[in-house]
């Protein structure tokens, strides 16, 4: 099948190959949804105008999301002879203006430049397995993928038998990616067990986990080599049909799939008979209607045969054995997937020498909260928590302190400061009483209160709860009640110990992975912060100053040098003062909303938050 | 057969069969909310939870295994026990000595089982949801602040009665049983046969003006021919309230909405007790010699007159099958052929 | 016939009438309306032969579907982990207090809804406000107004 996927390959390097040494200048824009939201559309009109205004040729493209989520809108200029180099935070004008000086007068504006060669700052530190076009490749040619090595993987894996995929996968050690971290391979060769007239594979695209964004951008950047896994995934276990279950939240994934499917399917690479193997595959995109349960595997399932995604409780035959319609059923994360491809084409040694022994290949996160560069990052697993946060992630942002790191979402817990040597891999979080999930990795400072985070994450967890089993549905909603009641100084002595035994019980009793996890970001924060909830219960007193129940706000008389903002951003009229009149905040109108601490100017930080007692300023 | 040890008593079950039903054979108690022996099987109450093998599961879905060791009061599986219970009270209505249910409750049941105690009561917050009782239907109500979501109804409704009118709706702290569009329940396609009531575990789907029989009277409904059995149940000389007959082959003891509920005009007192005669334009009392007598003469004046063709005979599904072999007799000695039933009409 | 009510009979003809494709069609139905109508839904179930209760069942089940009418400009605070941390709770009571409503209600007009979503994946920029398609980054409660006021003259 190779010879036949031979000269797409060589038409789409050749077409590369002109692109970066064509006689125009090439623009890049990241116009993933994180760049569009930054205003990337924008950008490329910006460009296009003033190109028009100048009169000048170039190459104008749309690329997917490199992870530099923090430095939007990121645009790339290639002018011919001359390396690739990435721009920062451009807006329209500075894009008209970059075009005008680097296009015309030739002055590269190293101002704007974060890194040349298309190399990220921490290039060392990151390795790109299911990222490696992201930012790359526009997302919306297939031959910029092929020109990748893509499909490769697919054309190799039709010369193989599907045991000898299924043992490729399983000697480089894949692990899934969405959670749970079952091998791969062995979730495969029990597809490919059971006999059946009709299998199916599914993409679990559902990214529910608030503060993630990983397969989103996958999805938006690199269609093709999730679809490629797929497809191989459903020559090793025999199924003609997969299905992509994507957010219905996601429209420009969904847009970016859509095209990326018909572009396969005319060249064959998806369909009847793809590449002349004999081997069939179509693939359909199934919208979720929003439902965070729906990554339970049996959930997902009945959610796309028209039902409540309510999972079955065990004892229940495996996904794998009976899942769509009764038939086996092969559910996989998009990062899975795009790893695949690459595992058959580069061969499963080459995976598993990243990252480490148990856990090979990388681990995707989206690093986001109070951490200077937030933003998509891939890194061996393995890799310290450490070297994450400070040195990729640049450190806490606005120079205060770290306090702890949330993984996994709201299945996942909360690390404190003396954890950052962790080295991070699926075991090492689940050990530490976190969890890897499907890559959500929320950085929190000492303003972060933790019984808020915990109530939080609760929150979304009651919300999500399908709603069956009595442990999840009542017991988060009593765990959240009394958090609710912590964080407003109505704690009571025992709480702590009733959260710990209440959380222990719902583990025990859920009926699915939802349940099964909710309490933990409860428990993880009192494992590591009890403190915190005790200052919250006995002293009435919120550390991080972030309950609004337990904190006032009050003004310095000596420091306010009455200019007046505050009085007049105050939206419940709460401040009183005149000029020369230091103000002074009533404090049974102060709805707390915060916004007179933010108004003041730091020179002057005469607006104070208290509580219990202790005193801070801005 | 497959042979297990529950509590250290061996005990020997099909091929299949669950450690609730192996532990029903040797008369141990599991307690359970959600569990129905003529539903499927739904597993959301979480109160069957045993240990088996060392492993925590649900006795009303695990299936018996060879040699398998139960233990039913382990520590795991009481605290899940008591934590559901314990929270399940907490979002229920407190007000047990107005509810239909009261003393006849499997949340109280297995609330005196798992063993609750006020100062566990008074650590945990209570929020009873506050919703309006859906009073609509004639016969039962539904009273949401008495609702374990145990889903009984719910499949009652789609098993037994096929009608479907229920459903869980919405989810987390919101999940209800709702008809479409959570309009009341009059409004919906439920068609009042009351077999959700019947199974309902709780005081969430109730009797309208229940009253406690002081005795119950076998008897065989009398709405139309199908026949089921019945238990009238009787209070002085009123019936109050009527319940299947669980060992009646015809109906197994399910009934309809009529059979279930309308046996009010038994006790009513426009309800006809003897024959009535029109004289003068008028009905007026009599007793059966006279009211017979009167039909026999009229019938044979008619046949002399006009021939027997001129008569014919309507019986009712309401009678049994021997009353309509009978009456078919008397229609046809009387020389004619003209014999109807009200089922045809 | 309304015009939405003749596109909405339309859907039927691009399906076959099998359960697995009671979500789409709800999806397409939503797209038409802005949300689900009682007869609607009605019309699904049997179009499906799917009990009106799982209907709505299944509706109420999944967070994408709504069962009122919305405002035009339909406000979306992120509640993300990435934006709670950077104050979207706040937020969020800034714009109940500027808009006079409460999260997931609708102005008397019509013209706004406030509702919350759980990340709406672009954490970088938190806290993060949709609306409509518009996104709005880093958000700080001072410009509320402001972001209100943008739409106010498009009603």
């Amino acid at each position: 099948m190779r010879i036949k996927l031979e000269p797409l390959r060589q038409e789409a390097v050749k077409n590369w190959q002109e692109l970066q040494s064509f006689g125009q200048p090439i623009i890049l824009v990241g116009a993933a949804t994180c760049g569009r939201a930054s205003g990337a559309l924008d950008v490329m009109a910006a460009i296009g105008e003033k190109m028009k205004e100048l009169e000048i040729d170039a190459i104008v493209r749309q690329t997917g999301c490199v992870g530099m989520c923090h430095s939007e809108v990121l645009v790339d200029i290639i002018k011919p002879g001359r390396p690739r180099i990435t721009y920062a935070k451009i807006t329209p004008e500075l894009a008209k203006e970059l075009v005008e000086d680097y296009l015309v007068h030739d002055n590269a504006r190293e101002d704007l430049a974060i890194c040349v060669q298309g190399e990220t700052p921490d290039e060392d530190l990151q390795v790109r397995v299911v990222m490696r076009n992201c930012g790359h490749i526009d997302p919306n040619s297939i031959t910029d993928y092929l020109a990748q090595d893509g499909y490769m993987g697919l054309a190799k894996a039709l010369e193989m038998m599907p045991q000898e995929i299924i043992d490729e996968v399983k000697v480089s050690g894949l692990r899934g990616r969405g959670g749970g971290g079952f091998p791969a391979g062995r979730k495969w060769e029990s597809c490919l067990q059971v006999e059946s007239d009709q299998k199916y594979v599914i993409c679990n695209a559902d990214e529910g986990d608030p503060g993630a964004f990983m397969d989103r951008s996958v999805l938006e950047g690199d269609p093709h080599s999730v679809i490629e896994g797929m497809a191989i995934a459903g020559y090793a276990i025999g199924a003609s049909k997969g299905i992509l279950y994507v957010r219905a939240e996601y429209p420009l994934a969904i847009r970016q799939l859509k095209i990326a499917i018909e572009q396969a399917k005319e060249r064959n690479l998806l369909g009847e008979n793809i590449l002349g193997s004999g081997f069939s595959f179509d693939l359909d995109i199934f919208q979720g209607a929003g439902a965070f349960v729906c990554g339970e595997s049996t959930a997902l399932v009945l959610s796309i045969e028209g039902k409540r995604g309510m999972p079955k409780p065990l004892p229940r035959p495996r996904t794998s054995e009976e899942g769509l319609w009764g038939k086996p059923t092969l559910l996989n994360n998009v990062k899975t997937f795009a790893c695949v491809a690459q595992i058959i084409h580069r061969g499963p040694d080459w995976f598993k020498s990243i990252g480490t022994e148990k856990c090979p290949g990388t681990a995707v996160f989206a690093l986001t909260g109070k951490v200077n560069k937030c933003g998509l990052i891939e890194v061996p697993m393995g890799i310290e928590l450490d070297k994450i946060i400070n040195e990729i992630g640049g450190g806490v942002a606005g120079g205060r302190a770290f306090k702890a790191v949330q993984t996994g979402g709201p299945s996942g817990g909360c690390l404190p400061a003396d954890m950052l040597n962790l080295p991070v891999d699926i075991d090492s979080l689940t050990a530490a009483g976190s969890m890897m999930g499907s890559g959500g990795m929320v950085v929190m400072d000492d303003s972060t209160c933790m019984v808020d985070v915990a109530r939080y994450f609760l929150e979304f967890s009651l919300e999500e709860s399908c709603g069956q089993c009595a442990p999840c549905r009542v017991g988060t909603e009593q765990m959240l009640t009394i958090l609710k009641d912590i964080t407003q100084g109505k704690g009571r002595e025992g709480d702590i110990d009733l959260l710990v035994e209440m959380g222990k019980a719902i583990i025990d009793g859920s009926i699915c992975g939802l349940g099964q996890s909710a309490p933990n970001p409860v428990l993880s924060t009192i494992r590591y912060f009890r403190d915190e909830y005790e200052a919250h219960i006995r002293d009435k007193e919120c550390p991080a100053k972030a309950c609004k129940a337990l904190i006032t706000y009050t003004i310095d008389a000596e420091k306010c040098q009455a200019c007046g903002r505050c009085l007049k951003a105050c939206p419940t009229q709460a401040i009183t003062g005149a000029k020369k009149t230091p103000h002074t905040i009533d404090s049974d109108k102060c709805d707390k909303c915060g916004i007179c601490f933010s108004e003041c100017p730091d020179r002057f930080a005469a607006v104070l938050i208290t509580t219990g007692g202790t005193e801070s300023s801005n | 057969m497959v042979t297990l040890y529950i509590d250290d008593i061996q005990v020997s079950v099909e091929k299949g069969s669950t450690i609730f039903d192996a532990a029903q054979k040797v008369g141990v108690y599991i307690p359970t909310l959600c569990h129905h022996p003529e539903l499927h099987t739904f597993g959301g109450c979480r109160v069957c939870m045993v240990e088996a093998n060392g492993k925590l599961v649900t006795a009303c879905r695990a299936p018996v295994t060879d040699g398998m060791v139960v233990r039913i009061d382990a520590e795991g599986a009481r605290k899940v026990q008591r934590m559901v219970v314990e929270l399940l009270l907490t979002k229920h209505n407190e007000d047990c000595q107005t509810c239909v249910k009261d003393s006849n409750c499997k949340l109280q049941e297995v609330a005196n089982y798992v063993g609750i105690t006020p100062e566990r009561m008074a650590m945990l917050r209570r929020s009873v949801t506050e919703v309006e009782i859906d009073e609509s239907n004639p016969f039962f109500n539904i009273d949401r602040t008495r609702c374990i979501l145990c889903g009984i109804c719910i499949r009652t409704c789609e098993e037994i009665n096929g009608v479907t009118a229920l459903d869980f709706g919405f989810r987390g702290e919101h999940t209800a049983v709702v008809t479409m569009g959570n309009k009341k329940l009059a409004e919906s396609t439920c068609e009042s046969c009351g077999e959700c009531m019947e199974r309902c575990p709780t005081g969430a789907l109730a009797r309208k003006n229940y009253e406690r029989p002081n005795r119950e009277v076998k008897s065989v409904c009398g709405y139309c021919g199908v026949g089921c059995g019945i238990h009238l149940g009787v209070r002085g000389d009123r019936v109050v309230s009527v319940r299947g007959d669980k060992d009646n082959p015809v109906n197994k003891g399910q009934l309809c909405v009529k059979g279930r509920f309308g046996y009010n005009f038994v006790n009513h007192p426009d309800r006809l007790t003897t024959p009535l005669i029109k004289r003068d334009g008028e009905l007026v009392e009599a007793s059966w010699d006279e009211a017979l007598d009167l039909v026999a003469s009229r019938f044979k004046e008619i046949i002399d007159e006009s021939g027997p063709n001129a008569l014919g005979g309507i019986s009712s599904a309401r009678c049994t099958t021997e009353d309509n072999y009978v009456f078919t007799r008397l229609i046809r000695s009387l020389g004619t052929n003209n014999l109807d039933h009200c089922a045809r009409l | 016939m309304k015009k939405e009510d003749v596109k909405f009979q339309e859907i039927f003809s691009r399906y076959k009438g099998d359960r697995e494709e009671l979500i789409p069609i709800l999806q397409d139905t939503q797209a038409i309306y802005g949300y689900l109508t009682d007869p609607a839904m009605c019309a699904i179930a049997r179009f499906l032969r799917v009990p009106q209760s799982q209907v709505y069942g299944v509706s109420t089940f999944f967070a994408q579907f709504y069962f009122t009418r919305r405002g035009k400009h339909a406000i979306k605070v992120c509640l993300g982990t990435a934006c709670h941390v950077k104050g979207a709770g706040r937020l969020m009571e800034a714009f109940e207090r500027e808009m006079g409503i409460g999260c997931g209600c609708i102005t008397d007009d019509y013209s706004f809804s406030l509702e919350r979503v759980n990340c709406v994946g672009a954490c970088a920029i938190a806290p993060v406000v949709m609306v409509g398609e518009d996104v709005y980054g880093h958000v700080e409660s001072k410009r509320v107004k402001e972001v209100l006021e943008t739409y106010a003259d498009k009603t």
